[in-house]
C-alpha cells in the first residue's frame, strides 16, 4: 500500500465532509433561529462556529500538508498528530475534571461555597465532574492510546485521513455540549448520562466513526493476529455503543428544544440505567484502559507479556460476566428478587476474570521488579494495575447484598470508586501520556523523571487520604443510619449523620487537592517536554528502558 | 502461526511466537490459584441460584429452595420490631398524656420514642436540639404561641399551624403595612412600642414609644391583650417576654408589622401514627417549658 496516497490529493471525502460541515452549520443557523429553549439556541451557535472553524480548518490543513514530509517508522507513516492532540485534550480535561472534583469535594464539606448561584450548584456541578474525569479526559485518553496502539500492533496508518479528526473534533464538541448544558440546568437525570437527546446523537454518530476508523486500521493490518489489547479497545468501543444507545432512547419534546423523556419508566428504567452505569464502567474504565495496560506496561517494562492463555481466558471470561452486574447497584429496591441474585452472582463470578489483568500486568514485570525502583513511569503502571487489583476485589465484595446493606448509599462508594478511577485509571493514563508524550513530540525522553517521581508521590497520598477517609466516612454514616437504642428507637437524626461526616470531607476534599497538585505537575513536565527541555538528571532516574531486558541485568 | 517461538531468557518460558511493536508474549499457563478460584465462585453462584429466587422464566421465576423474598423479610422484619416493643405501645395506646406523664416506665419510653421521632421528622426546622432558628420556634424556652400543656402541644403536633388539615391552628395577622393600614411612621411607633414592651427599645425613642401605644390600643390589643402578653386560644405571641421568633432587633419587628408572618407547620396526623404522636407530644413537652 502507498501511504503517500493516502495524505496526498483531493479526495471525495473531503469534498464529503466539507459538504456536511456546510449543512451542519445550516442545521445550526435553523436551531439558533428557531429554538425552544436558550440552552438549545447556544448549541446552534456553538455548532454554527464548529462547522464554520472545521471548514477553515480543511482548507488550511489541505495546503500545509502538500509539503510536509512522511516520518516513516517500521516502514510506515503513522498518523501521529491526531494522537498528539489526544495527549493535549487528555491533559487540559484532566485538570478541568479534578478541578471540578476538587470544588464539589470542598462544596459538600463548605456548603457555602456553593455561592447561592444556580450555575454553581452542587447538583450541576457533580455531573461536569463526572463527566469531565470519565469522559473528557477518560475518553481522550482512551481515543488518543487506542489511535496509537492500533497503529503500532497492526503496522498500518490510521484508516481514514478525516475520519480520525472528525472523531477527535466531533467528541470535543461532545464534551461541550455536555457540560455546558449541565450548568445552564440541562439534563436527562441520568447517572453518567445525563446529555439530553441531540447530544446523545451526536456522540452516536462521531462513535461509529471512531468504530469504522479503528476496524478499518484493523482491516488492513500487516501483522497475522491481532494484539490483545486491540480485543479489549474493540470491546469498548463496541460495548459503549450499544449502551450508551439503548440507555438513551428517548422521546424528545420538540426536534427544537433540549428536553426530552426517557421510553423506559420505574424499575424498569432504573435496571436499564444501571446495566448502562455499571457496563459504562465495565468497559469504559476496565475493558478500554485494560487495552492501554495491555500495550503500554510490556512496552515500559520492556518484556513479554505473562502469559497469552491468560490473556484470552480473562477476556472473554470478563466481557461475558461484566454485562450481567449491573442489578447489584439496585439492592433491597423495587427490583425482582431474581434480578438481585443474578446482579450479585455475576457480581462474584466476575472477581476472578478481573483479576486475570491484574495477574498478567504484574507479572509482567517478572524479570523488571528492579526497574521499579529507577523508572517512576513504570511504578505508576505498576501501583494503577494494584490499584485495579484491589476495587475489582472490594466491588465483588460490595455487591454481596450483606455488605451492600450497610455500604449502599453511602461514601463507601464513592471511596470505592476513586480507588478505581484514582488509582487505576487516572495512574495507567498517566504512564500512558509519559510513555506518549516524549516519543509523539520526538524527544529523547522526558523533561524530568524526578518530577514524575514527585507526581507519583503527591497523587498516591492523595488517593490514600482520598480513600481512607471515605472507607470510615462510609462505614460510620451505615452504621449510624441503621443505629437503633436499647428500646428500639433510631439513635440518630439525619442530620446527625451529615454532621458526622465534615471531617472526612474536609480530609477527602485535601486528597483530590494533592491529586490535582500531582496533575499539575504532569502538565508542567509534558509541556517542557514538548518544548524539546531537557533537565539534567542524576543518571540514577536514567530511564531503564535504554537498557537491554536481558538474563545479566535480570541477576 | 508460532513460526518464530523462542524461550525467554529471563523466566525460561517458551513465547508464543507472535510479535507486535516488539512486544511478545510468554506461554505460561492459567496459574492454577486464579482457575480453581474461578470455579469456586461459580460453583458457589450455582449452588445460590438453587437456594435464592434467581433465574426469570416465562410469567414466573424460579423461586429458590428457602423461598426467599425480601418483602416478606421486611414485613418480618418491622414486625418483629413491633412485637419486641408491644408491650409499652399498647400501654400507651390505653393511656392518657397525663397517666403517661405519671408512670415513670412508661415516661422513659415515650421519652426514648418521641427523641427519636422527633430527631427524624422534627429536627430538621426546630433543630436537633430544638433550639429552633429563626421562624421555627425553639421549644426548649417557656414561651408558647399556642399553650404548653400536654393537650395543647398534642393538639398542635396533630393538627399543625396553617398546614392543609381542617382542623389546623389558625390566625392571620393584618399585613399593616402592605394593606396600607398604617403609615410607615405609625409601624415605626408600634415597632418602639412593642420593643419597649421587653425593655427592648431605645430611651431616646420614648416619645415614638407613647404614640405607638396608642394605635397599638387601637389596632394590636384585640389579639395581643392591652399588656400584650398575648394569648393562647388566639395564637398570638407574648411580646414582653424578649423572646422573637423572627428577631428583636427593630427592623425584624417593623418587617412582622408591615408584612406580617404566617409560618407554616405540617399536620402530623395520618404522617405519623397516635403512638408516635402521643410520645412526641411527651417528649417536646418534658423539653423545658411545658406547661
Amino acid at each position: 500500500m502507498n501511504n503517500a496516497s493516502e495524505v496526498s490529493g483531493t479526495s471525495p471525502m473531503t469534498y464529503g465532509l466539507g459538504l456536511v460541515l456546510g449543512l451542519g452549520g445550516l442545521m445550526g443557523l435553523f436551531l439558533v433561529a428557531n429554538a425552544q429553549d436558550g440552552v438549545m439556541a447556544g448549541h446552534g451557535y456553538l455548532f454554527v462556529a464548529f462547522c464554520t472553524l472545521g471548514i477553515f480548518w480543511m482548507v488550511k490543513r489541505h495546503f500545509d500538508e502538500a509539503g510536509t514530509p512522511a516520518i516513516l517508522e517500521n516502514g510506515v507513516n503513522y498518523n501521529d498528530a491526531v494522537i498528539r492532540a489526544g495527549c493535549i485534550a487528555s491533559l487540559f480535561w484532566g485538570i478541568v475534571g479534578f478541578l471540578a472534583g476538587l470544588v464539589i469535594a470542598l462544596q459538600l464539606a463548605f456548603p457555602v461555597l456553593n455561592l447561592d448561584l444556580p450555575w454553581t450548584t452542587f447538583g450541576r456541578l457533580r455531573p461536569v465532574h463526572t463527566s469531565a474525569v470519565i469522559f473528557a479526559f477518560g475518553g481522550n485518553v482512551l481515543i488518543a492510546t487506542s489511535f496509537h496502539v492500533v497503529q503500532r500492533t497492526c503496522r498500518a496508518r490510521l484508516a481514514g485521513d478525516w475520519a480520525p479528526w472528525v472523531v477527535f473534533w466531533g467528541y470535543q464538541l461532545f464534551i461541550v455540549m455536555a457540560a455546558s448544558g449541565y450548568i445552564f440546568g440541562v439534563t436527562q437525570s441520568k447517572e453518567y448520562a445525563e446529555p439530553e437527546w441531540y447530544v446523545d446523537l451526536w456522540l452516536t454518530i462521531i462513535w461509529v466513526v471512531y468504530l469504522l476508523v479503528f476496524l478499518g486500521t484493523l482491516a488492513k493490518r500487516r501483522e497475522p493476529h491481532i494484539y490483545v489489547a486491540n480485543w479489549f479497545y474493540l470491546a469498548f468501543i463496541v460495548t459503549i455503543a450499544m449502551l450508551h444507545i439503548v440507555n438513551n432512547l428517548a422521546l424528545p419534546v420538540s426536534l427544537t428544544g433540549a428536553k426530552s423523556y426517557s421510553l423506559f419508566a420505574g424499575v424498569q428504567d432504573a435496571l436499564t440505567q444501571w446495566w448502562y452505569g455499571h457496563n459504562a464502567v465495565g468497559f469504559f474504565l476496565t475493558a478500554g484502559f485494560l487495552g492501554i495496560m495491555y500495550y503500554f506496561v510490556p512496552k515500559q517494562a520492556n518484556r513479554p507479556v505473562y502469559s497469552y492463555r491468560l490473556s484470552i481466558v480473562h477476556f472473554w471470561s470478563l466481557i461475558f460476566l461484566y454485562i450481567w452486574a449491573g442489578p447489584h447497584h439496585l439492592h433491597y429496591t423495587a427490583l425482582p428478587d431474581w434480578a438481585q441474585t443474578l446482579g450479585m452472582t455475576f457480581s462474584i463470578m466476575l472477581w476472578m476474570p478481573s483479576w486475570g489483568g491484574m495477574i498478567n500486568g504484574l507479572m509482567t514485570l517478572s524479570g523488571a521488579w528492579d526497574k521499579l525502583r529507577t523508572d517512576p513511569v513504570l511504578r505508576m503502571l505498576a501501583v494503577s494495575v494494584a490499584f485495579y487489583g484491589m476495587s475489582t476485589f472490594e466491588g465483588p465484595v460490595m455487591s454481596i447484598k450483606a455488605v451492600n446493606s450497610l455500604s449502599h448509599y453511602t461514601d463507601w462508594t464513592v471511596g470505592h470508586v476513586h480507588s478505581g478511577a484514582l488509582g487505576w485509571v487516572g495512574f495507567v493514563s498517566f504512564g500512558a501520556i509519559y510513555y506518549l508524550v516524549p516519543k509523539l513530540w520526538q524527544r529523547s525522553r522526558l523533561y524530568s523523571l524526578g518530577l514524575v517521581s514527585l507526581h507519583f508521590w503527591v497523587a498516591t497520598i492523595g488517593i490514600v487520604l482520598y480513600i481512607t477517609a471515605m472507607w470510615i466516612s462510609g462505614i460510620l454514616q451505615g452504621l449510624m443510619w441503621r443505629a437503633y437504642d436499647s428500646l428500639g428507637f433510631l439513635e440518630y437524626s439525619f442530620v446527625e449523620t451529615v454532621e458526622a461526616m465534615h471531617p472526612f470531607y474536609v480530609i477527602r476534599a485535601l486528597g483530590g487537592a494533592l491529586f490535582l497538585l500531582g496533575a499539575l505537575i504532569m502538565v508542567y513536565n509534558c509541556w517542557r517536554t514538548m518544548r524539546g527541555d531537557l533537565k539534567d538528571e542524576k543518571s540514577a532516574l536514567i530511564p531503564t528502558q535504554s537498557r537491554p531486558a536481558t538474563a545479566a541485568t535480570a541477576g | 502461526m508460532a513460526d518464530n517461538k523462542e524461550v525467554d531468557h529471563v523466566s525460561g518460558v517458551e513465547t508464543t511466537g507472535h510479535e507486535w511493536d516488539g512486544i511478545r508474549e510468554l506461554n505460561n499457563p492459567l496459574p492454577r490459584w486464579w482457575l480453581w478460584t474461578f470455579y469456586a465462585c461459580c460453583i458457589w453462584a450455582v449452588a445460590y441460584w438453587v437456594v435464592m429466587p434467581a433465574w426469570p422464566l416465562i410469567s414466573s421465576h424460579t423461586t429458590g429452595m428457602i423461598g426467599y423474598s425480601s418483602r416478606a423479610q421486611l414485613a418480618k422484619t418491622v414486625e418483629q420490631a413491633r412485637e419486641a416493643q408491644s408491650a409499652y405501645l399498647t400501654r400507651i395506646d390505653a393511656a392518657s398524656l397525663e397517666e403517661i406523664a405519671g408512670d415513670q416506665e412508661l415516661l422513659d419510653f415515650a421519652l426514648a420514642g418521641g427523641g427519636s421521632a422527633f430527631a427524624v421528622n422534627c429536627s430538621q426546622c426546630h433543630g436537633r436540639g430544638a433550639a429552633g432558628y429563626v421562624g421555627y420556634p425553639n421549644l426548649n424556652d417557656d414561651d408558647w404561641i399556642w399553650g404548653g400543656d400536654l393537650a395543647a402541644i398534642d393538639q398542635t403536633i396533630h393538627f399543625g399551624i396553617r398546614s392543609d388539615h381542617d382542623e389546623t391552628r389558625l390566625n392571620e395577622m393584618p399585613a399593616y403595612g402592605r394593606d396600607e393600614i398604617l403609615t410607615r411612621e405609625e409601624i415605626d411607633d408600634v415597632a418602639e412600642y412593642v420593643l419597649s414592651l421587653s425593655a427592648s427599645g431605645s430611651a431616646a425613642a420614648a416619645a415614638a414609644a407613647a404614640r405607638g401605644q396608642e394605635i397599638f390600643a387601637e389596632q394590636c390589643s384585640a389579639c395581643h391583650m392591652e399588656d400584650g402578653k398575648g394569648d393562647y386560644e388566639l395564637g398570638a405571641p407574648n411580646l414582653t417576654d424578649a423572646i422573637w421568633l423572627y428577631g428583636g432587633e427593630k427592623t425584624a419587628v417593623v418587617e412582622s408589622i408591615t408584612n406580617s408572618r404566617a409560618g407554616m407547620m405540617p399536620a402530623w396526623t395520618g404522617r405519623l401514627d397516635e403512638t408516635t404522636i402521643k410520645q412526641l407530644a411527651i417528649y417536646v413537652h418534658s423539653l423545658g417549658g411545658g406547661e
